[in-house]
């Protein structure tokens, strides 16, 4: 009876403040699109500066299959100090030379192989690395299409074929949208319930919630169910945008997902009563609430790198993230199906962390009544 | 008032050291960020769980098996010899690529008939899969190239990466996080700093002191501008004493970007603060914020592969500018044309949202 007061009183302070809903349902439309177009790791069209010193005919085969790779967008330089300048300036990504003895070597096989040189801004290693791979990818096209009219045998013979299970087309989106939508959610969740006790604190509102005779427990129920219904809301719209707006397959089931979303949800609405508890005021609460969420659900749970690549002191540090148990179901879900393999040992490492964020936070308001 | 703003800084400073969870919350993060997140910051692959599904009892397939095994960039954790094992071990990610070499691989092989080889790839995660496909085609061609050293190819491509000869992931993220961590912060306090005073009621007071209208902007803006810098300053001594990054531009060039920086930092968070009606508002219109800012920067992903609508936000985003200045100071000696390049719009942008924060004061005033 007294439960489903507070609840009506939580419900009216939701609609009183447009703050809940705008966390609920604009933090996630809008952190979804921009990090959902902004984050990319497919290249097209990377800028790639071409310095010719061979004689012109002989090198126009090789140009053509650059030209031809939907990757790379070829730009002439006259010298290669042009083509060092556009680099440095950043309007070209690497530079391929030519040298002027090529023509002459590639007539004599007995001087083969003969170089094609690349320089790529290494700046930053993940697209230079790629770059090289379009790169080499357009001249073995070239190389294959010469090898077949001078008839010449093919050096070695060993052909490697790749499947690319559960998302063929290799697109970043993919993966990265399921990881985006844990990190919405991490946010969301939090700040849901992060500036709400400080507030009542900061203004006084507390004691006399407390002077009532509602149990500590209770209020805190109360708040966690509303806050719920509010999470499981932009659960629900996170998830359509990923199939609606960026086309991301969804393989899974509803059971696996309601189960992920409502445990991750429990702790994410936990941590938030936690901070703001714990914090005599919102703006101690604001930080510790941003601090603890966006950056690390950004950088260790797997959304965009890889936790397997980690240092292993790092990739113990990351089972105490939760955000990498739902980037692990939500990943498999949506790209690969129910594998519950995958995704019951990461919902027993989500009800560890609601269970303790939520009796954590039990005790600190305990203690705090003293 | 020369007298004033200094008295104005000095104030602030005390004020921000004062307390212990503040000089915590100004000091510790960003330590702890950059310990965690610079070496967690890579797109690389090392040790990718490898099956190995070998249908082929030849010496052939067992050399190949073993340069797999071999190679720094796999490790071997199980091996199979039927599809539905191999399938079920990658549905439930024990292994993240399977290699598998079919019956006659190693007479086709050594009859020369072009042998071929299979790699089943977990592309749940599309970039690893990308490195993987790279490092087991080099493998490949490098079994191939020795089996037959004579027959070489007419054209090999030799690449020479500037900038960042090893391709080392912190050299590219630490200038990155220099941009990021000081940004946050800046936005932090600054954003919170004038909807405080509005939700509690002491802005009131605040404007029946002497202090004109700019000087209770620059009051408010000052705490953001120093820590962040005080953060900045913190990751690129980090970077340069523990991670060891080059430093080929100039110092000073640097510093002086920053402020400008900073300056837009706390404009755009005493923009926030200004329409903000309480804290959670300003809390709320900086998680918006934030995060969008930090993504579109191309901090975690090249703007050239953002669709056009993307990019043109991302050029009122000054995390870009200070990204491109920050990454080119560090690892080339960029040139002062293309920093200036970069500095403009972020004056621009500085001046804008200052100005859009004293419009909003002197409102509040009258």
């Amino acid at each position: 009876m007294r439960l489903r007061g507070l609840i009506r009183k939580e419900v009216r302070h939701i609609l009183r403040d447009p703050s809940s809903i705008l966390i609920a349902f604009l933090l996630p439309i809008v952190l979804l699109v921009t990090n959902g177009f902004g984050i990319s790791l497919d290249a097209s069209e990377m800028r790639v500066a071409v310095v010719i010193q061979a004689p012109e005919e002989t090198a126009r085969g090789m140009l053509q299959a650059l030209d031809a790779s939907p990757y790379l967008s070829v730009q002439r330089a006259l010298s290669t100090r042009d083509g060092e300048t556009a680099m440095t300036e950043g309007r070209v990504r690497g530079m391929l030379v030519v040298r002027d003895d090529y023509s002459q070597r590639l007539g004599r096989p007995g001087s083969w192989p003969v170089p094609a040189q690349l320089v790529v801004n290494a700046t930053d290693p993940n697209t230079a690395r790629i770059l090289e791979g379009y790169v080499s990818g357009a001249l073995q096209v070239w190389l294959s299409g010469q090898q077949h009219e001078r008839r010449l045998v093919a050096p070695g013979g060993i052909d490697l074929e790749y499947r690319d299970w559960f998302n063929a087309e290799l697109r970043s989106t993919d993966f990265i949208v399921p990881g985006i939508i844990a990190m919405v959610m991490t946010m969301a969740g939090t700040l849901l319930t992060a500036s709400g006790v400080s507030r009542e604190w900061e203004h006084g509102t507390m004691e006399s919630m407390l002077a009532s005779p509602a149990r500590m427990g209770e209020l805190i129920l109360a708040r966690l169910a509303c806050n719920f219904g509010l999470g499981i809301g932009s659960m629900i719209m996170s998830v359509l945008i990923a199939i609606v707006v960026f086309d991301v397959p969804f393989r899974g089931g509803t059971v696996a997902l309601a189960a992920a979303v409502s445990l991750f949800l429990m702790f994410a609405l936990g941590l938030g009563l936690f901070i703001s508890t714990l914090a005599r005021n919102q703006f101690v609460a604001a930080q510790l609430s941003f601090l603890t969420t966006m950056m690390p659900a950004m950088m260790l749970s797997g959304m965009l790198f890889d936790i397997a690549a980690m240092p292993h002191w790092l990739r113990i540090i990351t089972y105490f993230v939760p955000a990498r148990y739902l980037v692990a179901i939500l990943q498999t879900l949506f790209l690969a199906g129910d594998v519950w393999p995958v995704i019951l040992p990461n919902l027993v490492g989500l009800a560890i962390a609601a269970v303790v964020t939520l009796t954590a936070t039990l005790l600190v308001t305990r203690r705090r009544l003293d | 008032m020369l007298r004033r703003i200094f008295a104005l800084i000095v104030k602030e400073l005390a004020g921000l050291w004062k307390d212990p969870k503040t000089r915590f919350i100004i000091l510790v993060p960003p330590i702890m960020q950059v310990a965690l997140f610079a070496y967690a910051a890579t797109y690389d692959v090392t040790n990718v769980p490898l099956g190995i599904w070998n249908d082929d009892a030849g010496a052939q397939s067992a050399e190949l098996v073993r340069r797999f095994a071999a190679s720094p960039a796999f490790g071997v954790t199980g091996s199979f010899a039927a599809p539905e094992q191999a399938r079920a071990a990658l549905d439930a990610r024990t292994v993240a690529v399977v290699l598998h070499v079919p019956q006659n691989f190693s007479a086709d092989v050594l009859a020369g008939r072009g042998a071929q080889a299979q790699l089943l790839l977990d592309a749940r995660r599309s970039n690893s899969a990308l490195m993987a496909q790279g490092y087991a085609a080099a493998i490949v061609a490098g079994f191939a190239q020795d089996l037959h050293p004579t027959r070489r190819p007419p054209v090999v491509l030799l690449t020479r990466d500037w900038f960042n000869p090893t391709l080392e992931s912190t050299w590219f993220i630490l200038p990155g996080l220099v941009c990021v961590l000081s940004m946050i912060m800046a936005l932090l306090i600054s954003a919170l700093s004038l909807a405080r005073e509005r939700e509690l009621g002491t802005l009131e007071q605040l404007l029946v002191t002497p202090l004109r209208p700019a000087e209770i902007l620059l009051g408010k803006a000052l705490p953001g501008i120093i820590v962040g810098l005080i953060d900045a300053n913190i990751v690129i001594t980090a970077a340069l004493l523990w991670f060891r990054l080059p430093f080929l531009g100039n110092v000073v060039l640097l510093q002086a970007m920053l402020v400008l920086y900073m300056l837009t930092g706390v404009g755009i968070g005493l923009v926030l603060s200004s329409f903000a009606r309480t804290q959670q508002q300003a809390m709320l219109g900086m998680f918006v914020f934030a995060s969008p800012m930090i993504v579109l920067s191309g901090y975690a992903a090249p703007i050239e592969n953002m669709p056009y609508a993307a990019e043109l936000i991302s050029r009122a985003d000054p995390v870009r500018y200070m990204l491109v200045a920050a990454r080119g100071l560090f690892l080339q000696d960029m040139p002062l044309a293309v920093l200036l390049s970069q500095a403009w719009p972020m004056a621009l942008i500085a001046v804008a949202t200052l100005t859009i924060a004293g419009f909003a004061v002197r409102r509040a005033l009258s």
